[in-house]
């Protein structure tokens, strides 16, 4: 096939780059909400070793 | 070591225990390697777009090829790897092993994903047509992406995590040697559409275009390898923080004594 034109294989290239840096974007997504549950769940045994130290004295 | 003032509160504050749980969560080394890729990839984008020519017979959709082949690579190098990890972890009996096994898996399918969805965008342009069925090279990676796709349903209806692990490593290691035997089917086969770009000769490319296409290589295995440590970290986390969690519930309800620390392995899931 003849090289396609910039204006249309351009499409193609920032389709596939776009497809690329859409996945990266979900994953690391799901990654910081995963991230944000232990951090949550943290500030919670945070809390309960607190409670814990002050009913050591 | 991490977990020392969960066990002895008196002797830390909180806010030490913040630094020492931070540490955990982002992983040693994690920061620098993530900025290595980042650094990494910008330079291959501004290789790709400013440096390379463009493709004497493709033009600029060739431009694909430098996103679309390292990933393909970097792939299938990531299922030969959770192989060998299978085989350690057979070997040693260290559930760490079986982990990674696992973490270089699913970023392999993951990046699978995306090599057969650039790869339907560059067969689209060129060729016209998503997907063409007599071409060795696209079947077989599609052959060798469905079967590690099955690893998740293998993996997951096995309840006993000893006996999961243990079959879990079978299969990276018997789907890790087909990759190879597969790839080199593919080269004996005949009437190759695909160029070969990594033989002996290095190929046909120009000095910028092989410049490039290396970069690009070494961004994405960088990027696979913090990914991957990324996952690792967190899944470590995870599990240090339910361990913690049934330790202080377990002792504020007078049950058993925590372990020595000595004996919480760091060790991810």
């Amino acid at each position: 096939m003849p090289a396609l034109p910039l204006d249309e294989g351009g499409k193609y290239v920032a389709g596939a780059y776009g497809v690329f840096v859409t996945l990266l974007l979900v994953y690391v997504s799901i990654m910081g909400m995963k991230l944000q549950r232990i951090e949550r769940e943290i500030q919670e045994l945070i809390e309960l070793a607190q409670r814990r130290l002050k009913e050591h004295g | 070591m991490i977990w020392c003032s969960a066990f002895w509160p008196t002797r830390y504050s909180t806010s030490s225990w913040r630094i020492d749980l931070e540490s955990t969560l982002f992983g040693r080394g994690l920061k620098p390697l993530a900025v290595a890729t980042t650094v990494l990839l910008a330079t291959t984008l501004a290789l790709v777009f400013f440096y390379a020519p463009n493709d004497a017979d493709q033009g600029f959709i060739q431009k694909i090829f430098y996103i679309h082949v390292p990933l393909a690579i970097v792939a299938l190098f990531g299922f030969v790897a959770a192989g060998v990890m299978g085989a350690m972890h057979l070997r040693t009996r260290d559930d760490s092993w079986d982990a990674r096994s696992y973490v270089a898996i699913h970023m392999g399918v993951i990046f699978g994903v995306a090599v057969l969805a650039t790869g339907a965008i560059w067969a689209k342009g060129s060729w016209g047509k998503w997907w063409v069925w007599d071409e060795p090279t696209l079947v077989s990676f599609l052959i060798v992406f469905l079967l590690y796709v099955t690893y998740y349903p293998l993996r997951y209806s096995i309840e006993d995590p000893q006996r999961r692990a243990r079959y879990a490593s079978v299969f990276a290691i018997t789907a890790g040697a087909f990759v190879p035997i597969n790839f080199i089917a593919v080269r004996l086969a005949e009437n190759l559409v695909h160029p070969r770009v990594l033989n002996q000769t290095a190929g046909d490319m120009p000095g910028e275009m092989r410049l490039t296409f290396l970069v690009a290589l070494a961004g994405i295995a960088l990027l696979y390898v913090t990914l991957m440590k990324l996952e690792l970290t967190s899944k470590n986390a995870r599990r240090q923080l339910r361990r913690l969690r049934m330790l202080l519930e377990d002792e504020r309800t007078g049950g058993a004594a925590p372990p020595p620390v000595a004996t919480v392995p760091a060790k991810p899931v």
